[in-house]
């Protein structure tokens, strides 16, 4: 286990060399265009600040010179500054945090519904809640989020008020219920499916039985054998998940004013501020890469027929 | 308890009919609602075990063997699977009309069972050891340590080496074998009356299966459990069983002691079963088998299900259905040529 870890961990790093330089040279090289356009409103730049941003930003190097001076600031904790002098480290640790949040709420609300959803369907196989809960994961699927976005903003936060419409700066988790419902919709839905399959297959299964034969009551049946089994599927779709909660969501972020990872590197992109790009990027990949190992261990941790050599 | 389980033995000894069984199953009827029809699977089955003895249920496959004992333990699938009739008695007291709490607690306690694959019928996600002492806490209420020390016991009983060792091992990594003496370690944790060990020797190798098969004799002489072993094999049956009760389409053909069956079958279906063993003093000569296939449940032969194949059909065959009928002292066949068969040389 210690060795796999190990392996894995060092796999990281040339996938880590590889997706940041990628995105170095999409980003600083290969965009086309004078970097300044546009950079000093409707002027062209006056030559002193061409000059000075030359200089910072290394524009006169060769692409590989600014990616291994860019590597050597990241590695001690220095994203670099924007083209106005703002620290990017600024500018992630305003907008992660908010990011943050918002996935782990998503992500509690799509493992509670979806799994609840998908048990209780899966139980009960053609039943009344097993359509209901088709249907409306079908609903969900089929609608974009930016539909069921604005629906729910409306409907909760203007026509029944129930909620302030947009989030205030300061987070609070009862305001961040309906957008993370909002976000961890799709996925939700489709938690309730693999949950619902995966229960109503291992329900019929050999091992169910003997659990019934060994005259355990059904709650522990089914909570303990039954559920434990089918856990395996669902938990892998939620790191998986997390994973990508983890990298922003610029549609729920927009339409909740929510200043998240999302709406930053959006902007970022739209503005031509390419450090703040890169940056935010590299993190994500990070995340992602992390999200992924989690993943497999916990795959291994739930069952025991992996084990990772 | 024990005590009066002992005085019916006995009882049943003298008289051959007691007032009160074990387990009785009575006029079982099952079918399976499909899609493409109804199959009849069980079409009134009458089997009874006491303490202390071991009934052989014998069928090919689809005979409705494993159906009739997966009703008896309320694990029948339902849908597709329907009981349409009949009684299983548990002490005298009709197992099918009680409520899920009464029953689940017959399970386990009252009726064990032993499944053929053990590597699906254990969990895979829990070690051994946990789904054996699981039944001593949820049932007896037992601390974890006193629930582990049980099962290490029972893991010792059923001669695994190094049982302490293996209680923290998955299913996936014992033996086959192995994997079936954990299994019937855990049919045997809360004592059970009766044990129902449905083809417990079919997914081993051969030498394997021998040691099952002697393990299984062993625990359940000196436990005085009634035994249902329910197999296809003419050949694990003679050395263990008491009685043999013989199924075909959904019902008993044939009832009878071991001996008597060996001796003297009185139905045309066990002849044939029989002289479709291998032997080796008929070596190079033609295996005999049975000509034909069962009958599709959906559609049974009108009379007597096995006319089809029977060497001995005549025409009554084919219009009136033989009853289960009492032919000797502890023996039944549903043949209309049983005393012919019988009394033959």
């Amino acid at each position: 286990m210690g060795r796999y870890l190990l392996r894995r961990l060092l796999q990281l790093v040339p996938v880590f060399i590889g997706t940041t330089l990628l995105i170095y040279v999409l980003v600083w090289v290969m965009v086309p265009g004078d970097p300044f356009a546009g950079k000093c409103g409707e002027r062209p730049c006056p030559p002193g600040f061409v000059a000075m941003m030359t200089e910072k930003f290394q524009l006169d190097q060769p692409w590989y010179v600014q990616y291994a001076t860019y590597m050597k600031n990241l590695f001690q904790g220095d994203f670099g500054t924007t083209w106005s002098g703002r620290s990017i480290n600024d500018i992630i640790a305003t907008a992660y945090p908010n990011t943050l949040k918002l996935a782990l709420v998503a992500l509690a609300i799509e493992a509670l519904i979806g799994l609840t959803a998908g048990v209780l369907s899966g139980l009960r196989r053609n039943g009344f809640l097993d359509n209901l809960v088709l249907v409306s994961t079908l609903f969900l699927i089929a609608l974009p989020i930016f539909v069921v976005g604005f629906l729910l903003q409306w409907l909760f936060g203007v026509q029944w008020g129930l909620v302030k419409p947009t989030v205030s700066a300061e987070m609070p988790f009862s305001e961040l219920l309906v957008p993370g419902f909002v976000l961890g919709s799709a996925s939700m839905a489709y938690i309730a499916r693999v949950a619902r399959t995966s229960i109503s297959e291992n329900r019929r299964s050999d091992y169910v039985r003997t659990a019934i034969a060994k005259g355990l009551p059904m709650r522990r049946v089914v909570g303990v054998h039954l559920l434990r089994n089918s856990l395996i599927p669902v938990i892998t779709l939620l790191g998986t998940d997390l994973g990508a909660l983890m990298g922003g969501a610029i549609v729920t972020e927009g339409i909740f004013n929510i200043r998240g990872i999302g709406g930053t590197v959006y902007q970022a992109i739209t503005t031509k501020e390419s450090a703040t790009v890169v940056s935010i990027v590299v993190i994500l990949v990070l995340v992602y890469l992390l999200m992924n190992l989690l993943v497999d261990l916990l795959y291994a941790a739930l069952d025991p027929r992996i084990r990772y050599e | 308890m024990s005590d009066i389980l002992v005085s019916e033995q006995s009882a049943a000894g003298a008289s051959g009919r007691p007032a009160g069984r074990l387990l009785e199953v009575d006029d079982l009827r099952v079918e399976f609602r499909t899609r493409d029809g109804v199959a009849k699977v069980i079409n009134g089955v009458t089997y009874h075990v006491d303490a202390g003895e071991t009934l052989a249920v014998l069928g090919e496959s689809g005979s409705g063997k494993s159906v009739t004992a997966q009703t008896i333990m309320g694990i029948l699938d339902t849908p597709p699977g329907f009981v349409t009739g009949g009684q299983a008695r548990f002490h005298g007291k009709d197992m099918l009309t009680m409520s899920f709490e009464e029953r689940r607690r017959i399970r386990g306690e009252g009726i064990a069972m032993i499944f053929q694959d053990a590597l699906s019928a254990l969990n895979p996600v829990f070690t051994v050891g946990f789904q054996i002492a699981e039944q001593f806490r949820i049932r007896r209420g037992m601390s974890r340590s006193d629930a582990k020390k049980r099962a290490i016991e029972m893991l010792d009983q059923v001669k695994i080496p190094n049982a302490k060792g293996r209680f923290s091992n998955y299913p996936h990594q014992f033996s086959g074998g192995m994997r079936q003496r954990a299994m019937i370690a855990m049919s045997l944790a809360l004592d059970p009356e009766v044990l129902i060990a449905d083809e417990p020797t079919t997914a081993l190798d051969v030498t394997v299966q021998a040691q099952i098969m002697d393990l299984l004799a062993e625990l359940q002489r000196e436990r005085q459990m009634g035994m249902i072993l329910i197999t296809h094999d003419l050949g694990v049956v003679a050395d263990v069983a008491d009685r043999i009760a013989v199924m075909y389409a959904g019902r008993i053909v044939e009832e009878a002691d071991v001996y008597d069956l060996y001796a003297k079958p009185a139905h045309p279906y066990t002849l044939g079963l029989l002289n479709s063993i291998p032997r080796l003093d008929e070596k190079g000569q033609e295996l005999r088998t049975i000509k034909g296939l069962p009958p599709n449940l959906m559609n049974i032969p009108p009379g007597c299900p096995f006319n089809p194949r029977c060497p001995m059909a005549q025409p009554v065959c084919r219009e009136k259905l033989p009853p289960l009928l009492q032919i000797g002292a502890g023996r039944a066949s549903a043949c209309h040529f049983a005393e012919e068969l019988v009394n033959r040389d």
